[in-house]
């Protein structure tokens, strides 16, 4: 029985051999040496029917505990910020799902255009010139910014980074630069800003740049214009990265004179999805531009003078200039940066807001909250957004399940971040004030 | 298909909206707490509900779609998006996972992810997999990188040349120079197949690698890569897989037994995850024995019933992105294996190369085959027998004018006016047939009213496309458009 994705009706695969002069179907792999040859049918499980796969895949759901039963205070690079409905109707439909990448502008102008929606949206955001279409996360958007920097070659020696960067983003970065003898200095904080003054004791002529999280890994805010003075004095490239929801509230990084911005777009709509897919943003002032990798759709007419939206700059990418291009990208996260600009268009110039102002009182509320129980300390005594962390006076990992037993996920242990003792808790819009003052009386419990 | 081309920024109106959230149900908190200099203005579009679906219900209407017709690219393996992969890629209790929860939460996820190794190792060959890479060249990067991180730790420093046949993709070269390794162009012979004689002369104790496509982009299997992989590791080097082309072989032949130490999948190619408009796309990396250690971290293993994930493995490249990979698209993969099974994924294979037979016989009379073999998945053409004034890109664009996406064209860079056609095996002999109609009947045009592909395409929503004007214009954003129209008007 052929299977239903192969579109054969009886006789025609004979049919088919029988006109290009074959018999059977192992005559198309003559050119394959009979030694390498399958001799046996690979050992994977047989095929499933849908009815079975459903059933199989909601057993393997079965063994997990979701956030749909869970009310999660997770955060650390991945929000539980509300995804509106609208989007997942527009992501299902074919012709944006099912089309390929739109290297035919005549019959890809839905594509392209969404993608110059993006990029206006990312360029308003961030203050920046120019954004690409976008990058495989934030953490390899931040290793890409640094290559720019480092693309300088009288300044490719070492770059700097402050240590409230996301641990994750600086291990990448460390793969990405290891292979290319780039030295990383690590900036430290203080009193949960970066420490400029530490930083003028690494930096040399050969830094080729410097990279700073705002909000930071701990949900504490920097001082961006001080960083990008820093930056510019020493004549090296500013990277920032954002957490794009802070950006309804905060002013543009472009406008406090950084030169590169990038950060991971899940919060903008995308679901959690275990980590991925989500997508990273890089825009860049317009100097860059010609070193800014990936995708980058313009705005052109056809024959008629008519608008028409394209592919350009496409010589600084690898199908053109292979060995020479910016980077090795390919792809872009398409389908998740037309969900970004589904979300901001969605919310628009007062949802957006509203949703960063939400969360910033909400988590302003459980911070409080929480060092009132008098379980818990303060760590930074800066400002924070919508993240924050507190020292616990008992065993975190203790208070993490006793919160799991009433279906609360507490919050990231800093512990395995080398900070014993130490909760990191994220607050969205979607938490109410019942949840939290759950979480608050748990607490209560868990440490009388 | 329809012309669309409204900005949001154009359909925006102070005061409109299209969401709504619950009132604030805690004390508000004022933005100057955040003792940073805020925005005094948000300048995000204002639509209501309605508009905004139409507006994308509208745009997308300007795509051109697997679900709505034939997309014969060549290397890009459009292959049919199964639905019930979609489905399961939204169940709540899959996918409503944060990535940092305990593990003993996500045991049913973990599991899953640990079977699609197993079952990609089986496929490939290989010892052991990640799933973290984002996309196939991300996965190149990968193994380029275990390739390096395996020559240092034998202190073979000296070891920098990456080999790379004329045919590969571009990502292979930029890889090779992303990861700090240089660049050695061998030679296609007469049959688009590794020179080995020029391979030969590059092997020598500098040698770190080759990268190679099988079967090649041309479509052809290298029947010697047995000999090619022994003279690679004699050399001392190790041999990458490009598995780009994967979904030809799959139960047929084994990176794995060609000799290859370590190989990318890309998913969206072979295992018929979308393509999302370009992205995202997913890019395991299969490895045997020798370069395990490199594998990045953290690795998804198995102890008795429990599944975990272990980062303990000081050899490793580290981390390529966060998290552990595009685990949305790793589930439809899943969903299709599973769907496939070991005869449907050999089915499959055995399709492709089948129709891709078919149609180059449909072709040869009209177009040079310079290379006229039994191919495998795919096929290059090298333009029009009789071409008078007309190009590869007029062809192509005169097929959008029938209905039809064009092929690949312009690479492989070895073949003048390369069209490359890969009709995968989701295409019906009736498809088939009636795309070579549609090429036939362009190659008489050709001859007889070479206009209509001077012109083409007519019928599309735009004309041919500017592509200088948008290089030289640059308008990025719909704020350069609204600059470069001010400044016409003055």
């Amino acid at each position: 029985m052929i299977h239903r994705y192969i579109p054969k009706g009886d006789g025609e695969k004979e049919k088919m051999l029988e006109t290009i002069g074959l018999t059977c179907m192992d005559d198309l792999f003559a050119d394959i040496p009979d030694e390498l040859r399958l001799k046996e049918p690979l050992d994977i499980p047989p095929a499933m029917s849908e009815i079975e796969l459903l059933r199989h895949a909601r057993k393997l759901g079965e063994k997990n505990s979701s956030l749909s039963t869970m009310t999660s205070f997770l955060g650390a690079g991945v929000y539980d910020h509300f995804v509106p409905l609208i989007i997942d109707h527009i992501i299902s439909r074919s012709e944006f799902y099912t089309a390929y990448t739109p290297y035919q502008p005549e019959i890809s102008q839905g594509t392209l255009q969404a993608i110059f929606e993006y990029q206006t949206l990312i360029c308003r955001l961030t203050g920046m010139d120019i954004s690409n279409a976008s990058m495989y996360d934030g953490a390899s958007a931040a290793a890409e910014a640094l290559l720019i920097a480092l693309s300088d070659k009288r300044k490719s020696d070492n770059v700097l980074i402050s240590e409230g960067v996301h641990p994750q983003t600086l291990r990448v970065i460390r793969t990405y630069l290891h292979y290319r003898n780039v030295d990383i200095r690590v900036v430290p904080l203080k009193e949960g800003k970066t420490d400029l003054n530490a930083a003028k004791e690494l930096v040399d002529e050969k830094t080729a740049g410097m990279l700073v999280q705002n909000p930071n890994f701990f949900g504490t805010l920097d001082d961006v214009s001080s960083f990008s003075e820093f930056c510019s004095d020493n004549k090296m490239v500013s990277v920032l990265s954002v957490d794009p929801i802070s950006l309804a509230l905060l002013e543009a990084p472009g406008k406090l004179g950084i030169d590169l911005v990038v950060g991971d777009g899940q919060s903008l709509g995308n679901g959690h999805n275990f980590g991925g897919p989500h997508f990273g943003f890089l825009a860049v002032k317009k100097k860059y531009m010609r070193k800014i990798p990936g995708r980058l759709v313009g705005i052109s007419r056809d024959t008629n003078g008519k608008r028409a939206y394209v592919l350009t700059l496409q010589a600084r990418e690898q199908h053109i200039r292979r060995h020479r291009a910016t980077s090795n990208i390919c792809s872009n996260m398409s389908l998740n940066a037309l969900t970004a600009s589904i979300y901001l268009n969605t919310l628009g110039k007062s949802g957006f807001r509203e949703v960063a102002s939400q969360s910033l009182s909400k988590a302003h509320y459980l911070y409080n909250g929480l060092l009132k129980t008098g379980a818990f300390q303060e760590v930074d005594s800066s400002p924070f957004f919508k993240e924050f962390r507190l020292k616990y006076n008992g065993c975190v990992g203790h208070l993490l399940r006793e919160l799991r037993k009433r279906n609360i996920l507490g919050g990231v242990d800093l512990g395995e971040y080398g900070h014993e003792g130490e909760i990191l808790v994220a607050v969205t819009e979607k938490r109410t004030k019942e949840e939290m003052d759950q979480y608050i009386a748990c607490v209560k419990e868990a440490s009388a | 298909m329809k012309y669309y081309s409204t900005l949001i920024f154009e359909l925006s109106k102070k005061g409109k909206r299209a969401f709504s959230m619950p009132a604030l149900d805690v004390a508000p908190v004022e933005a100057d707490i955040l003792g940073s200099p805020l925005r005094s203005d948000l300048p995000l579009p204002e639509v209501s509900e309605n508009e905004l679906m139409r507006h994308y219900v509208n745009m997308s209407q300007g795509n051109y779609h697997i679900d709505g017709g034939f997309y014969p690219l060549g290397s890009c393996t459009m292959k049919y998006n199964p639905k019930i992969n979609e489905d399961i890629s939204r169940m709540h209790q899959l996918t409503d996972i944060h990535p940092l929860q305990p593990e003993e939460t996500i045991q049913g996820t973990l599991q899953l992810l640990y079977e699609l190794q197993k079952d990609l190792c089986t496929v490939a060959g290989m010892d052991a997999m990640t799933l973290q890479p984002a996309a196939g060249a991300h996965g190149e990067l990968a193994g380029l990188m275990m390739i390096k991180s395996y020559h240092e730790k034998n202190r073979e420093y000296e070891r920098v040349k990456i080999i790379i046949p004329d045919s590969a993709h571009g990502t292979n070269p930029a890889t090779a120079s992303m990861v700090g390794f240089e660049l050695v162009e061998i030679k296609s012979d007469e049959n688009g197949l590794v020179d080995l004689d020029d391979l030969k002369k590059h092997l020598d104790e500098k040698v770190a690698g080759l990268m190679l496509t099988n079967p090649s982009t041309l479509g052809l299997f290298e029947t010697h890569v047995r000999e090619i992989a022994d003279l690679v590791h004699d050399a001392g080097g190790l041999l990458y897989y490009d598995g780009a082309n994967m979904n030809a072989i799959m139960g047929k032949a084994r990176p794995g037994d060609m000799g290859f130490d370590v190989m990318h999948f890309n998913i969206h190619k072979t295992f018929s995850t979308p393509h999302g408009g370009g992205g995202p796309g997913a890019g395991p990396v299969g490895v045997k024995k020798i370069l395990e250690p490199f594998l990045p971290v953290p690795r998804i293993e198995k102890e008795g019933e429990k599944y975990l994930l272990n980062g303990d493995y000081p050899d490793s490249i580290g981390k390529l992105r966060s998290f552990y990979g595009n685990y949305g698209v790793l589930l439809r993969a899943y969903a299709y294996i599973r769907s496939m099974g070991p005869d449907g994924l050999r089915e499959s294979s055995e399709h492709a190369v089948l129709n891709a037979n078919y149609l180059m016989n449909l072709l040869k009379d009209e177009y040079d085959l310079p290379h006229d073999l039994t191919c495998m998945h795919e096929f290059v053409l090298a333009g029009l027998k009789n071409p008078g004034d007309a190009t590869t890109l007029d062809v192509a664009k005169r097929l959008l004018d029938y209905g039809f996406h064009p092929p690949t064209v312009y690479f492989p860079l070895i073949v003048r006016e390369a069209l490359m056609i890969e009709p995968t095996e989701s295409e019906s002999l009736q498809t088939l047939e009636s795309f070579a109609t549609a090429m036939k009947s362009i190659a008489k045009e050709a001859i007889e009213s070479p206009e209509l592909l001077k012109t083409a395409p007519s019928t599309t929503p735009t004309g041919r496309i500017d592509e200088v004007f948008a290089a030289r214009s640059v308008i990025l954003t719909y704020d350069d458009l609204l600059a470069f129209e001010e400044k016409q008007r003055e």
